[in-house]
């Protein structure tokens, strides 16, 4: 139980994985608390990337995650991005509105 | 060792109850805060995993650039956040049964999970000792040698969010008076003084 393994950091990814994808179906209005789970879910893929890593030994993974980390970035930046266009636009971020393609 | 095997422990519990929070904070401002909280509890993992450069990153790249991108569309937005939550308790039934779904799935597969043994001769970049090199030294060997177009291709794609989200947010307001310096440089005294010859006692 004290000697830290991979299978418990790759449990905690789970619980994070888990976590992030109960937080989409529970916030299903909010599209902002949405983005933040898209966030956790990808922190907890980056997790199990740098575990694997550092118990095989390859430096690879920590590469990966690099990666991960910037599209994780350019990607919030984006959606963000869209997010304050669409309430410039409407007055409301409802995910339930956003179902026009016209503006 | 202990030592070790507790700071996990304390990342670990931190990490997950932050991430409860962060789904189930009433106000997005402390999901956001929460959320900032995760980051660097991951951090102290990372750090624990022996990958100092990506902990490092994930500080300032995340905690210093997007979580404060997200607080500040979080306040920008003039939003009611109690009229979002509405329908909280209807899709907590749903979103648990897939969440446990989920769990069951992944803690299935991690039960049967063995590496092949086979698998250490498989490495693509060995990782050298700490001693002879440091993380962030490996790393950057690595990236600037094998992963070069790689990494071109990320500062691109970057390149390409940055001007998106300028292009998208960008907009032209109609009545501000903002400073025209070639206007103001360009202008001569002929375009903007007459000089009239006035008469004695007549005026104008």
């Amino acid at each position: 139980m004290l000697e830290i393994g991979l299978a418990h950091y790759l449990t905690l990814a789970a619980i994070l994985f888990t976590l992030g994808v109960f937080g989409i179906f529970l916030n299903r209005k909010n599209v902002i608390i949405i983005l933040m789970s898209i966030e956790l879910l990808l922190l907890s893929v980056n997790i199990n990337f740098v575990a694997f890593s550092a118990h095989l030994h390859d430096l690879v993974g920590q590469v990966f995650a690099l990666f991960i980390l910037t599209v994780a970035a350019a990607e919030a930046a984006i959606g963000l991005a869209i997010l304050v266009v669409y309430f410039r636009n409407r007055g409301s971020i409802h995910v339930d509105d956003i179902h026009l393609m016209k503006g | 060792m202990i030592i070790a095997s507790l700071a996990f422990y304390m990342f670990a519990a931190v990490l997950v109850a932050s991430a409860v929070m962060v789904i189930s904070a009433r106000n997005p401002v402390h999901s956001v805060l929460f959320l900032i909280l995760a980051f660097f509890n991951s951090a102290g993992l990372f750090v624990l995993l022996g990958a100092e450069f990506l902990a490092m990153i994930l500080v300032v790249v995340y905690v210093g650039a997007v979580a404060v991108l997200f607080l500040f569309v979080v306040m920008m937005l003039d939003i009611s956040f109690a009229e979002l939550r509405q329908g909280f308790m209807q899709y907590l039934p749903l979103g648990a049964l897939v969440g446990l779904i989920l769990l069951v799935e992944l803690v299935l597969v991690l039960g049967g999970f063995v590496l092949a043994p086979e698998v250490a001769g498989n490495r693509a970049a060995p990782m050298p000792a700490p001693a002879d090199l440091s993380n962030t030294e490996a790393l950057g060997q690595l990236l600037y040698t094998h992963y070069a177009y790689f990494f071109q291709a990320a500062g691109m794609i970057l390149l390409v969010a940055m001007i998106g989200a300028i292009v998208l947010t960008h907009r032209t307001r109609v009545g501000v008076r903002r400073q025209d310096i070639a206007q103001q440089t360009a202008r001569r005294p002929a375009d903007t003084i007459e000089v009239r010859k006035v008469q004695t006692g007549s005026g104008i």
